[in-house]
């Protein structure tokens, strides 16, 4: 759920051409989510703010799939729930992960890495600094 | 999990239509109005009960219902409204079998007459013209309505629900996908 609530409907949709049939118990919807926070790891809990949440229900035959996705693409919701619901069912799984999770998770941590490094790159190492003074 | 079936197609528009539907019955005690065409919860919960749940029910509103497992789920997915553990605790009591004692529901306090409870019961069926005599606020001289599937001592207990007015229960008769209200400050005659 994880590597689906950081894809785009568009990245989902195109490894996913075909999507089994569902019915929508809950249709796409879009609300505010309140994020609480704590500073320090032992202060108070306290609200940092609101974030735009859309989540979404799908049965597909007997498997009931939920998804909560950060922003407001309803296509991803229901195709994350689509597949939540999907990956449920041990005679597909496997054949999913290798054709959807698997690349969208492989894209994702290429991504952080060249991240990553263009960060790391503009790194400065204050102790170097010292010892060359 | 797998008895779970969709709530209304449309949340907003239905929801609004179901309210709607209901605010009519009350203001016209035993007139019939139409709720939940189109939704199918599951058995034993009719269309209109169903509907007034989902339209009036929410996180804020105490829950309690005779039926069962599969109701009790889909209920909690659609509404969110928490349940409890005895009728007189309850906000709205859906009675799909024998309802329970009026007064034993809560009937709300003199100050505060509006929190007494709403009661939503199924009937076999429910029909114009015949049976009843209704009086009361929005009712001209009287209105007749025919229940079938209620227990005989119902028309008593009204008598008493009505007697401690401000204070009481309110009634939404349903059947199928018809509903029709009766407010705490209706007389019903028999006959």
């Amino acid at each position: 759920m994880a590597v689906l609530a950081r894809a785009s409907g568009e990245e989902i949709a195109a490894l996913m051409p075909e999507l089994p049939a569902h019915e929508r118990l809950r249709a796409p919807e879009t609300g505010l989510v309140m994020v609480r926070g704590r500073a320090g790891g032992d202060g108070n809990a306290f609200n940092l703010g609101e974030m735009t949440v859309t989540r979404c229900a799908v049965r597909l035959g007997e498997t009931v799939g939920h998804a909560y996705v950060a922003g407001r693409d309803k296509r991803q919701a229901e195709l994350a729930a689509v597949l939540d619901a999907a990956l449920q069912d041990p005679a597909r799984r496997d054949a999913l992960m290798a054709a959807v999770i698997a690349p969208l998770a492989t894209r994702q941590t290429a991504s952080r890495d060249a991240d990553a490094r263009r960060a790391a790159a503009t790194k400065v190492e204050f102790l170097a600094m010292q010892t060359t003074r | 999990m797998s008895t779970l079936t969709p709530g209304f197609a449309d949340p907003v528009l239905d929801a609004q239509a179901t309210f709607r539907a209901v605010l009519e019955a009350m203001s016209r005690p035993g007139r019939i109005q139409r709720a939940g065409t189109g939704l199918r919860p599951p058995a034993p919960m009719m269309p209109a009960a169903a509907a007034v749940l989902l339209a009036l029910a929410d996180s804020g509103t105490t829950l309690w219902q005779d039926a069962g497992t599969d109701a009790e789920a889909w209920l909690r997915f659609h509404c969110g409204a928490p349940f409890a553990a005895m009728p007189a605790e309850a906000a709205f009591v859906l009675a799909t079998g024998a309802p329970p004692v009026i007064a034993d529901l809560n009937a709300g306090s003199e100050e505060e007459p509006e929190r007494g409870a709403t009661l939503i019961v199924q009937v076999a069926a429910l029909e114009e013209g015949a049976g009843w005599r209704l009086s009361g606020p929005g009712i001209e001289r009287e209105h007749r309505l025919a229940v079938t599937g209620l227990p005989s001592d119902f028309v008593a207990a009204w008598a008493r629900n009505r007697g401690r007015f401000p204070r009481g229960v309110d009634v939404i008769l349903c059947a199928g996908e018809r509903i029709a209200a009766l407010p705490r400050t209706v007389a019903i005659a028999e006959g």
